[in-house]
């Protein structure tokens, strides 16, 4: 008997089963086999715009995928680091083994007990979890359960002509399961994604392209992590031709994309090669990146070309392309087309509404990305150790966190292509900083209890920090002894303080007050100095923030049947239903519901309480 | 349990019959405690309403309608009373003390008929107006709100700013990408001060109130200079009491008037003078506040107006010695209708500067109040990407608030559409 199981081994799934173990449950992990353990099945970068600020507010409640980026990054790179840092996106680009063995190594001292096996049945009698059962037959108990299968669930493969069922290349998927969820009555969909050839960068004319070098700023994807380790190597761009789209256009026919043969809807921010050629037709080329995957591994992930052409294609396509004309594909492209759940049969903790104890997290939710997923099985891992232990439940809204944004528009207004963070989602960019995201969470992982001695440790000393450095800016200055400082400011004879002066352009807190830095950490400086800097932007912010919170507070019941409230038009009684909105605010965020229909349902909930 | 609400329906007190509405589950029961319940629902009945001490109230044309058939889709009671201040205040006095009765909140009978099913959603606000409107010019423009004139225009606003938000989140979301381009911050802050200009004149055009309230016609002047004369020949009734005493008009007098197809709210007010009379002294304060709303000022008095844009109106010109009008001043005569009318051409011509034309967008307060958000956000962003997407997200959730869509996707929907974007 465990108090939390957690299917699939993939970042949601490690996220999830650290998580309920750290929260204090006895915890077990089952996969197909220890080698999916942290797999990194797309891509070899970890971060990015949205998921950089993901990846570190998981670090904040002590989570993994942070520290094993950085035990395994061999390119960094802070996109728009002349920007905000609102918008500084940290992205690393991972040895791909490395990774895997810093999440085992990881896991190995969670205390999570890792099981494999594949998943054929789930018990749950009575409507709630009680147990999983194994294809061996074997039945183990447990108080809640976490589905975190990925692609896995239903997953079918498209290349060219060619069909397979697998949730990735060359692995099977997980069907019974997927037959037993539609059995479940879940709300299912199908989406679909896509993956390009891999390619040996032994056969690379690395010589011919420009190289794009990790940067040398110093920063860490986690906290905790002191300074960089691994040995840095630089990544290079290329792109495509008129001869690439010539041959893309010639086998267009051939693409499972364009002949009907997937029915699931593809992500519109990461299209296939086909699909940029088709919709972009006009552009002269498209840039391509080439990543390699591992110090010690030839394999080269050419991002930008996911395809589902033929191999064939493939390979004539490759040949086009400056410096890879002679490349080898080793593992050639392809889609996948999978099941997942209407994510808005969920709560915000993760758990699916009409089966007591069942979480979900990731892919299985309609996502995309290892950083989305790894943010939801953070809460569905907290959550479901809550649910089995009876602890106070862990819900992050949009004011916190991206992880809000995320789940509160995942769980509200559900998915219809794969849904990927992008800091325009967030109504609170300013606030919401990969930078402050220990800050911001802090507070609430270590309620959460979900901490260990030396991030609290950490925690706590930055939070000291902060604090010091912000009072020290209270000090008053001149436009004069700014100038006296060598600032450029106008003389306007208002005196401010240090703080108020850091909003003005060319002003910085080397200039304004060295002094006031010593014994402070870099990073610590330099966060408090954005909020200086964006101070009018926050504050107001943190008023909206207030206001969001009060409106949390009218809360709604889940089983309102909104078919009975006269004055909905179908579509809104469809959306709403399908949401079960927790709060009048939350009603106000679905798409179409109009504030007549708020005050509709309020009247109704009001009514239906009396 | 729901709240049984009651208020007075009709137009302000005085009038010549006053409707008490009382709605909810206890509509009947607080009916029955003024003995004002009829014995056959649907049926005009006279009844004798008594308060709680079986005084009599008044004699009133008492209607029953038992829900969900009914205006507010709940039970309904409509007491048909008479007019005067006195016999509305107590009636509603006498409704407050029957358990779970209360006066309801403005808008509270129509929030009840749109909970209830009663008035359809989409166009609820245009068609209220529509219900409401009592010339023709407000039919006009109500029907333009219920057939969507402001959705197609908002709609547009947020599409241009949605664009431009595509502009600047590529710069920021795909800092990384060719497709994000050079910086064209600058550009981007021209397009939005164009764009809020453009947004800023529809949102100043005169406002939509003035039609389905009235033109607020103020008449002032010293005491005794003829004021309430003047607004009885406008109004065409007694609707002021006129003597030769000064002082005697003390409160403000509204006349609604409906000429040509648009409303005027005639407003006579007290003379203003400097007294020692203490409620002569809230007259004139009242008067002067009438003023400081008026649209239109009609001064009557010999001495130059101290309001520039006032019409000045020389009264009584048919007394012995007051038969020459000055130049500059409209002379009305008691007993030559015709020069009542060129008064009212004169009314006539400041109020069509006033009001919108008839292809204005009918903004209500509501639209104005997020429109000047929007506007506001446009002009006054700073030169960085990131505060610029800032001030651009503000625009598109205040337009967006007026029709009610969800601007982030209408900018996702731009951003990759427009875009090639993703690696």
């Amino acid at each position: 008997m465990f108090d939390v199981i957690v299917l699939g081994a993939g970042h949601a799934g490690i996220e999830a089963a650290s998580a309920a173990a750290r929260r204090g449950a006895t915890t077990a992990l089952i996969s197909f086999s220890a080698d999916n353990i942290g797999i990194m099945s797309c891509n070899p970068s970890i971060g990015g715009l949205g998921k950089g600020h993901i990846v570190r507010e998981v670090d904040a409640f002590d989570g993994v995928m942070a520290r094993a980026a950085d035990a395994s990054a061999i390119h960094h790179r802070l996109l728009n680091a002349s920007k905000g840092a609102a918008v500084q996106g940290p992205r690393i680009q991972a040895d791909r083994r490395r990774y895997q063995a810093a999440v085992k190594a990881l896991m190995a001292v969670s205390g999570v007990t890792f099981v494999t096996g594949e998943v054929t049945g789930l018990d749950l009698s009575g409507g709630a979890v009680r147990g999983i059962v194994l294809a061996s037959g074997e039945r183990i108990a447990t108080r809640a359960l976490v589905v975190a299968t990925g692609t896995f669930l239903g997953g079918r493969i498209f290349r060219g002509d060619e069909r397979h069922s697998g949730g990735r290349v060359e692995e099977r998927s997980a069907g019974p399961l997927a037959a037993h969820f539609r059995d479940f009555g879940l709300p299912m969909g199908r989406l679909k994604t896509g993956t390009p050839p891999r390619l040996d960068g032994r056969t690379i004319d690395w010589a011919r392209l420009t190289e794009q070098p990790s940067d040398d700023l110093g920063w860490t994807m986690s906290a905790l992590t002191p300074a960089r380790t691994v040995p840095q190597i630089a990544c290079a761009i290329t792109r495509t031709t008129a001869a690439t789209h010539d041959v893309i256009r010639a086998h267009l026919d051939t693409s499972p994309l364009y002949s009907g043969a997937i029915e699931g809807q593809g992500p519109r921010y990461c299209p296939s090669i086909e699909d940029k050629i088709h919709r972009f037709g006009d552009r002269d080329g498209h840039q391509i990146f080439l990543e390699p995957e591992g110090l010690d591994d030839p394999t080269v992930y050419p991002n930008g070309l996911s395809t589902s052409l033929s191999a064939d294609a493939q390979r004539a396509m490759i040949a086009t392309i400056a410096g890879l004309e002679q490349a080898r594909i080793t593992v050639p492209g392809y889609a996948v087309e999978y099941d997942h759940i209407d994510p808005r049969a969920l709560a915000p903790t993760l758990a699916v509404r009409s089966i007591e104890g069942l979480f979900c997290a990731g892919q299985i939710n309609g996502t995309t990305g290892y950083e989305e997923a790894a943010g939801q099985g953070l809460v569905a891992g907290l959550n479901a150790a809550a649910h089995a232990n009876e602890l106070t439940p862990v819900i992050l809204d949009r004011a916190s966190s991206y992880i809000g944004v995320m789940i509160d528009d995942l769980v509200l207004q559900g998915v219809t292509e794969p849904y990927r963070m992008l800091t325009a989602r967030a109504e609170f960019r300013l606030s919401l900083r990969a930078d402050n995201a220990e800050t911001r969470l802090a507070g609430l992982a270590q309620r959460a209890g979900c901490v260990s001695a030396e991030r609290l440790h950490h925690q706590q000393r930055s939070a000291d920090q902060r604090a010091t450095l912000r009072q020290r800016l209270d000090r008053s200055l001149t436009a004069s002894d700014i100038q006296g400082l060598g600032g450029r400011v106008s003389q306007d004879g208002a005196r401010r303080s240090a703080w108020e002066w850091l909003r003005f352009d060319g002003i910085d807190l080397d200039l304004i007050a060295p002094d006031a830095l010593d014994g402070i950490d870099p990073a610590v400086i330099r966060e408090v100095g954005e909020d200086a800097r964006y101070a009018p932007y926050l504050e107001r912010q943190a008023q909206e923030v207030a206001t969001l919170r009060s409106e949390e507070s009218i809360a709604l019941p889940t089983d309102i049947d909104y078919a009975a409230i006269a004055g909905l038009s179908n579509e809104m009684v469809a959306r709403l239903d399908a949401s079960r909105p927790i709060s009048l605010a939350a009603a106000a965020r679905i798409r179409g519901i109009t504030p007549a229909a708020l005050s509709a349902v309020l009247l109704h909930a009001k009514r239906y309480a009396a | 349990m729901i709240d049984t609400i009651f208020a007075l329906s009709s137009g302000q007190p005085p009038a010549g019959i006053a409707v008490v509405r009382i709605s909810g589950p206890a509509a009947f029961a607080a009916a029955e405690a003024l003995d004002a319940l009829p014995r056959t629902m649907r049926r005009a009945t006279l009844r004798a309403l008594r308060g709680q001490r079986g005084e009599l109230l008044d004699r009133a044309l008492a209607l029953a309608f038992d829900g969900p058939a009914t205006a507010t889709g709940e039970d309904l009671v409509e007491l048909h009373c008479h007019g005067g201040r006195a016999v509305v205040a107590a009636v509603l006095a006498a409704l407050a003390t029957v358990p779970g009765c209360r006066l309801a909140l403005p808008g509270e009978f129509t929030r009840r008929a749109l909970a209830n099913g009663r008035i359809d959603l989409s166009e609820a606000e245009g068609l209220a107006d529509l219900l409401e409107a009592e010339t023709e010019q407000q039919r006009v423009l109500a029907l333009r709100s219920a057939e969507g004139a402001i959705s197609r225009a908002v709609q547009d606003w947020l599409s241009q700013v949605a664009m431009l938000s595509a502009r600047i989140e590529v710069m920021l979301d795909y800092a990384d990408e060719e497709d994000a381009g050079a910086n064209d911050a600058e550009a981007i802050r021209s397009a939005m001060a164009a764009l809020a200009d453009q947004i800023d004149g529809a949102a100043s055009a005169p406002p939509v109130e003035r039609v389905r309230d009235g033109l607020r016609v103020v008449i002032a002047g010293p005491p005794n200079a003829g004021k309430s004369t003047l607004l009885n020949l406008l109004a065409q009734r007694d609707a002021a009491i006129v003597s030769p005493i000064a002082g005697t008009t003390r409160d403000r007098i509204e006349a609604p008037v409906v000429r040509d197809g648009r409303a005027y709210l005639l407003i006579d007010t007290a003379g203003l003078t400097q007294t020692d009379d203490v409620v002569e002294a809230i007259g004139v304060d009242r008067a002067r506040q009438a003023l400081a709303e008026a649209d239109i000022i009609m001064w009557v008095s010999d001495q130059p107006s101290p309001h520039g844009e006032a019409l000045h109106v020389h009264a009584r010109a048919d007394l012995p010695g007051r038969d020459h009008t000055p130049a500059d001043r409209i002379g009305v005569r008691r007993d030559d209708p015709a020069s009542v009318t060129a008064l009212w051409e004169a009314i006539a011509a400041k109020a069509a500067a006033l009001l919108p034309p008839a292809d204005a967008l009918p903004l209500r307060a509501r639209h104005r109040d997020l429109c000047r958000a929007a506007v506001r956000a446009l002009r006054d962003s700073p030169a960085d990407p990131l505060l610029i997407g800032e001030h651009l997200r503000q625009a598109r959730s205040e337009l967006a608030a007026i029709t009610g869509v969800d601007a982030t996707e209408v900018m996702l929907d731009q951003l990759f559409g427009r875009f090639c974007l993703g690696k």
